[in-house]
Order: structure tokens, then C-alpha cells, then sequence
């Protein structure tokens, strides 16, 4: 049985549809992320389920009972709040146990279950603190830690982590995986990093303009997009009209700069009844060799390097091939490096290309 | 000069104007009332210059000021508490409402355009002998007589609510406003239901701008002078009442300059057992 269920929700504000009709079925014990640029109805959808919106239409079944109508104070949700809102004048300690006092659980269960809950966050210390006394990433353990002594039905994260810097949103996403994994909740995460939805999630939904755009593992979503919106939007895409085409039997895309790439059926059945065809390749399955490297079981154009963008241990090139730009990501492997002007062998797989339709 | 110099003197210069004509306005008159309330009219009228005690020792010592001193303390206590009931759910209503917050607050602002002599007179037209409540109920044949209704204490409280009812108003909103109101929906999400969710959650992150519309409610009603003289009947003079007596009236500066210092005194020391009591420091640091 799915731990929760959408039916065909719709959330309109006025006459704006911020959530067009949207369906999902969130297994037990899942990770599940809604991913999405700023504004495509995450936090929206989100809040449904939470009970801090009313769908206009369609309905929530949470471990099987429809929820619509249900208050939110009797849902049994956890949720996080973008900005942890812990509240101010009760400790750390108040602060966890408030959902357990309002479920007139009694005082020693209470404490019991306080401590449990800040041994997981790991901040078992910090009980007697009030929350301004507490740095980010410690005030965002204490809201999960609030959010899960419940022992919610489902687990609701909005961006729990963009408030935080760099180094320590990527520890709290480990550490909140782990705490995910450790008492098997199910979860809705809703993120627009794209990195922090492929890391984390079991499930990926990414979404647009209010729509579902694509469900499924992040891997199977990084590696095989089912449309324009998807290809862009995670990671680097190359993306280039094209055409239906077959060459000795077998059929592929064409494309300006490219001509024929021949593609495997599965993705050529992808485009079928599609109005158009475009032709992606990632920007790290693009490889950059010298000119006068030796020739291999790959499709090799020639271009020019436009521009570098040193970023650590990679570099993006930027390159002209036949007046089509293509973006490059490879490792820097230390022996080659190649600067602005240089002609280089641009090489790919046809086996890693992708094609999307669109309307 | 370093920018960090100057901006760690900065404070002080943008302030001198309001310090000056504080200490101008307000310290330096204090002192001279200070050095009145030593001196003694004599029989003849004069004042007498020198360090005498009679004025301050009768001040203390007379139950006539203890009791108006009281009744005064009474009387800003209940407006107080009419006002913090009455102007909770208003200040909530405004906090809460979407939109159209900025004429809910010009509404409230409204009455300080008019002057507050002005204001506190119209009761008369609404609760005198002839006032439009009396009509409507003799119209009616309610009532054959027309009803004593003004000046008494009631109508005192009335005319000081009325008054001071926006002050709490706007400080219990500022203080709503400042609400997450995440905490709100957070405090649901875990289980309690709006009432209780009020009560452990809204009211306590509001009692500082509470707190502070009391303060205020309390030392504006207390020193009040016109709305007694306008709205109350012989018995219901306040204490600022006596120093415009005994200073304009009977021309006794170094008697009313006692009371005024007694009045101060006690305001004074209410504040500073308000703020300690109350934990405002404490309430604040949790907020900050
Ligand atoms: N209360 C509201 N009234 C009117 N429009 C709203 C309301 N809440 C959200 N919207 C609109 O609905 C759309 C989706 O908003 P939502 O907050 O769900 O976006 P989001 O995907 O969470 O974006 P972000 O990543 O910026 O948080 C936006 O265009 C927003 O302007
Ligand atoms: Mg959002």
C-alpha cells in the first residue's frame, strides 16, 4: 500500500493554477523529492498534503484514508519548516516535546521519547538551550527532531537545507538521509538543488509550471529524460533540433553539426506521435582530444574551444563545432589541458545520446 | 578619522538634538520643581525660599492624597484591562487580516486627528441628559426621565479607554506582526488544535507588545487631568487633578510641585517593578 496518494490534485489561487491535476503514489518507507524551479507548485503540493492548503479539487490518501477534510493539528504529519520555526521562548527540550504533550502522552514516556529523538540528531546536550542560542544546522536538527518524535505517518521537508552554507548542507544531508534510513519514515522532500534531489531521493518527481514533468529513480531521470524541460534542467545538457532519419537500416537523429546519430529503439520509440525531435547529449559524456589523437569506435567532429571555466577538479569547455556551441564537462586530467582558440577533436557515444519529444 | 571611529560616534551626534531638549525640557524643570517643593507658602502668598519638609510630610502623611492617590492607581488599572480585552482581538484581527492592513492602521490613526479635548467632550453629547443615548431611549418610551449617565467613574474609565485604546491596539499588532506565523502552522502540525496553539504559541510571543500597550495605558491614565475634569463627577479626581489645584487654583508651587514629584515617584517605580517582574528582558532575548 502507497503511504500516501494523490489524486488528481488541483490547487488554484484566483484564477491562477499554481498545481494542475497531479497524480503520485508514494511508497512506504521512501524518499521521495519534489524538484522543480522556483514557482512550479512545489511548496504548493507540499502544503496540500500538509493540510495547510485545501486542494480545489481532488484527494489526499495518506496510508489509505483520505485526509482532505481531516484538520491539520489530527493529520499525524511531521513537518519541517524552511526556517526550522522552532518556537522562540520554549527550550530545546519543549520544543520536541510539544507534539507529544498535545498527545497527552504521559510525562515520563515524554521525556523518554525527548531523549531518544535528540540522541538521533545527536544534540542530546543542547536540551536546555533556547533555539536563538543555537547555530543553523543544530536549530535544523532540533526541527526534525521536533518533526519526527511524533512518529508521523509522513515526514514533510520544505528546502530544509537552503538556509544553511555550503559545507554543512552537504553533512546535513547525509546526516538527514541517514536519520531517514534509521527509522524508516516515509518522506517528501521538496528541494530546487537538483544535487541535493539526486543524492538523496528514492523517488524523484520533477516538476514545472505547476505540471509533473517526469517520476522515477534519479538515476534513471539524470540518464534518461523524457522531455525538453527534464534534459535541461538536471545537469548540462547539449541540446539540439533534430530530425527522424535512418541510415542502412537503422534509424537515429539529425541534427545541424552532428548529422546522423543513430539511437538505440527504445529511444526512438520515445518520439512517436511527437511533433518534434531534439537530440541530447550530456555535457560530461563529451569527451575533448587533442586534434591528432587516434580514432576510435566514436562518433569525432572537429571544433574550437571557445572558452574554459576552471572549476576544481573539472573543466567546462565551451565549443564551436560548425557554428553550433556545445558545453563540455570532463575531469582535468593534468596531461591535457587546452586553452581558448586550440582545435580539438570533440568525441561522444552515440550510445549515451538521448532523444526527447515535444509538442 | 577612521570610518569606525565615526560611526562609533555617530550615535551620539545624530542624538544630541533629542538629548539637549531633554535635558533643557525635562531635567533641568525637574530640578526646579525639585527646589520648590522645598519651599513654603506663607499666609501672605509669598514663598518662602529654604529647605522645609511641612509640604512633603503633609503629602505623605494625609490620607486625603493616599486615597485619591489610589483611586487614581484604580482607575488606570481598569482602563488598562478594559483596553488589553478590548484591543487583543482588534490588534489580532488587523495582524491577521490580508491586504488591507494599511487602512485597518490609518483607521485606527484616524482619531488622533482630532483633538483629544474634543473627543473626550463628545461623550457628552452621546451620554448627557440630552445626549443621544437619552433621547433614543425617551423616544422610544424606555425611559420618562432622562438618565444620570455622566460623571461618574465609569464614564472617566470610558473617556480614558477611548483614548488610549489605540496605543494598545497598535503595540499588541506590532508585536502580532512579528510572529512567525510558521510557529502557528508548526504548533498544528503537531498537534494542537487553534485554541491551544493560541494560548502556547501566539499570546506569549505577543506579551512584550502586550506588556508595553499596558505600560502605556497605564502611565497615560494615570497622569491624566482632562478627562476626569471633562467625564468625572466631584468625587473622582485624579491626582493630576491636585497639582493643577494646588498650582493654578491656590497658586501653591511648592505644594503642587510635591505631588507632582510623589506622582512621578510612583509611576516611576511601578515601571521599573513592571519591567523587572514581568521578565521583559528575558521575554526579549528569547525574541531577539
Ligand atoms: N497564497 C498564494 N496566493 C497566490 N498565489 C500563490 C500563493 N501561494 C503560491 N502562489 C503561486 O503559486 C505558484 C507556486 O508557488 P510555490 O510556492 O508552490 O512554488 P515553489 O515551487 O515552492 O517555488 P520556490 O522554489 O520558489 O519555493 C507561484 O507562482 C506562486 O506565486
Ligand atoms: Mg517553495
Amino acid at each position: 500500500m502507497s503511504a500516501v496518494k494523490l489524486h488528481n490534485i488541483v490547487k488554484k489561487f484566483g484564477a491562477f493554477t499554481a498545481v494542475h491535476p497531479m497524480s503520485l503514489d508514494i511508497p512506504e518507507r521512501s524518499f521521495v523529492t519534489l524538484l522543480g524551479p522556483s514557482g512550479c507548485g512545489k511548496t504548493t503540493t507540499l502544503r496540500m498534503v500538509a493540510g495547510l492548503l485545501d486542494p480545489t479539487e481532488g484527494d489526499i490518501l495518506v496510508a489509505g484514508r483520505q485526509i482532505n477534510d481531516v484538520p491539520i493539528h489530527k493529520r499525524n504529519l511531521g513537518i519541517v519548516f524552511q526556517n526550522y520555526a522552532l518556537f522562540p521562548h520554549k527550550t530545546v527540550a519543549d520544543n520536541v516535546a510539544f507534539g507529544l504533550k498535545h498527545r497527552n502522552i504521559p510525562k515520563e514516556e515524554r521525556n523518554r521519547r525527548v531523549a531518544e529523538a535528540l540522541e538521533l540528531v545527536q544534540l542530546p546536550h543542547l536540551a536546555n538551550s533556547y533555539p536563538k542560542q543555537l547555530s543553523g544546522g543544530q536549530q535544523q536538527r532540533i526541527a526534525l527532531a521536533r518533526a519526527i518524535v511524533i512518529e508521523p505517518d509522513v515526514l514533510l521537508l520544505d528546502e530544509p537545507l537552503s538556509a544553511l552554507d555550503a559545507n554543512l548542507r552537504e553533512d546535513m544531508r547525509v546526516e538527514l538521509k541517514r536519520i531517514q534510513e534509521q527509522i524508516g519514515i516515509t518522506t517528501i522532500f521538496v528541494t530546487h538543488d537538483q544535487s541535493e534531489a539526486l543524492a538523496m531521493s528514492d523517488i524523484l518527481v520533477v516538476m514545472s509550471n505547476g505540471r509533473v514533468e517526469q517520476v522515477g529513480a534519479p538515476k534513471e531521470i539524470y540518464s534518461n529524460p523524457t522531455s525538453r524541460f527534464v534534459a535541461d534542467f538536471l545537469g548540462t545538457s547539449n541540446i539540439l533540433e533534430a530530425e527522424i532519419t535512418s541510415e542502412g537500416g537503422q534509424s537515429g537523429l539529425t541534427a545541424a553539426a552532428v548529422g546522423f546519430v543513430p539511437l538505440r529503439d527504445e529511444q526512438m520509440a520515445k518520439l512517436a506521435g511527437r511533433a518534434k525531435a531534439y537530440l541530447v547529449i550530456r555535457a560530461e559524456k563529451i569527451d575533448i582530444l587533442p586534434l591528432d589523437a587516434g580514432p576510435d569506435a566514436r562518433l569525432s567532429f572537429e571544433g574550437t574551444i571557445e572558452a574554459v571555466d576552471y572549476q576544481g577538479q573539472l573543466v567546462r569547455y565551451f565549443v564551436d563545432v560548425q557554428g553550433m556551441k556545445f558545453q563540455v564537462l570532463n575531469m582535468l586530467s593534468g596531461t591535457t589541458s587546452f586553452e581558448d582558440g586550440d582545435r580539438v577533436s570533440v568525441r561522444f557515444d552515440s550510445q549515451d545520446c538521448v532523444a526527447v519529444g515535444e509538442d | 578619522m577612521s570610518i569606525e571611529k565615526r560611526e562609533a560616534r555617530q550615535p551620539w551626534v545624530l542624538l544630541s538634538p533629542a538629548l539637549v531638549s531633554i535635558l533643557l525640557l525635562l531635567i533641568v524643570p525637574l530640578m526646579f520643581i525639585v527646589v520648590y517643593s522645598f519651599w513654603l507658602r506663607t499666609a501672605t502668598g509669598a514663598d518662602q525660599v529654604g529647605f522645609y519638609l511641612d509640604n512633603w510630610i503633609e503629602v505623605l502623611t494625609d490620607e486625603f492624597y493616599r486615597d485619591i492617590l489610589l483611586q487614581t492607581l484604580r482607575i488606570a488599572s481598569v482602563t488598562t484591562i478594559v483596553c488589553a480585552v478590548m484591543g487583543y482581538p482588534a490588534a489580532y484581527f488587523i495582524a491577521r487580516s490580508r491586504g488591507n492592513k494599511a487602512i485597518l492602521l490609518l483607521l485606527l490613526m484616524l482619531p488622533f486627528w482630532i483633538s483629544y479635548i474634543i473627543r473626550t467632550m463628545s461623550w457628552i453629547n452621546i451620554l448627557g441628559v440630552s445626549g443621544a443615548f437619552n433621547s433614543v431611549l425617551m423616544m422610544l418610551g424606555i425611559i420618562d426621565e432622562p438618565l444620570q449617565l455622566l460623571y461618574n467613574e465609569v464614564t472617566v474609565i470610558l473617556g480614558l479607554v477611548h483614548f488610549l485604546l489605540p496605543f494598545m491596539i497598535l503595540n499588541i499588532y506590532v508585536s502580532l506582526e512579528d510572529i512567525d506565523r510558521n510557529l502557528e502552522d508548526a504548533a498544528c502540525s503537531l498537534g494542537a488544535h487553534r485554541g491551544r496553539t493560541f494560548l502556547e504559541i501566539t499570546l506569549p510571543l505577543s506579551l512584550p507588545g502586550l506588556a508595553a500597550g499596558g505600560l502605556l495605558c497605564f502611565v497615560l491614565g494615570a497622569g491624566t487631568y482632562i478627562t476626569p475634569v471633562i467625564l468625572g463627577g466631584p468625587r473622582d479626581a485624579m491626582f493630576a487633578n491636585l497639582v493643577f489645584e494646588a498650582i493654578i487654583t491656590q497658586l501653591d508651587w511648592p505644594l503642587g510641585s510635591v505631588l507632582s514629584l510623589v506622582l512621578i515617584a510612583v509611576l516611576g517605580s511601578i515601571v521599573l517593578v513592571y519591567n523587572r517582574f514581568l521578565g521583559m528582558r528575558q521575554l526579549m532575548k528569547g525574541l531577539a
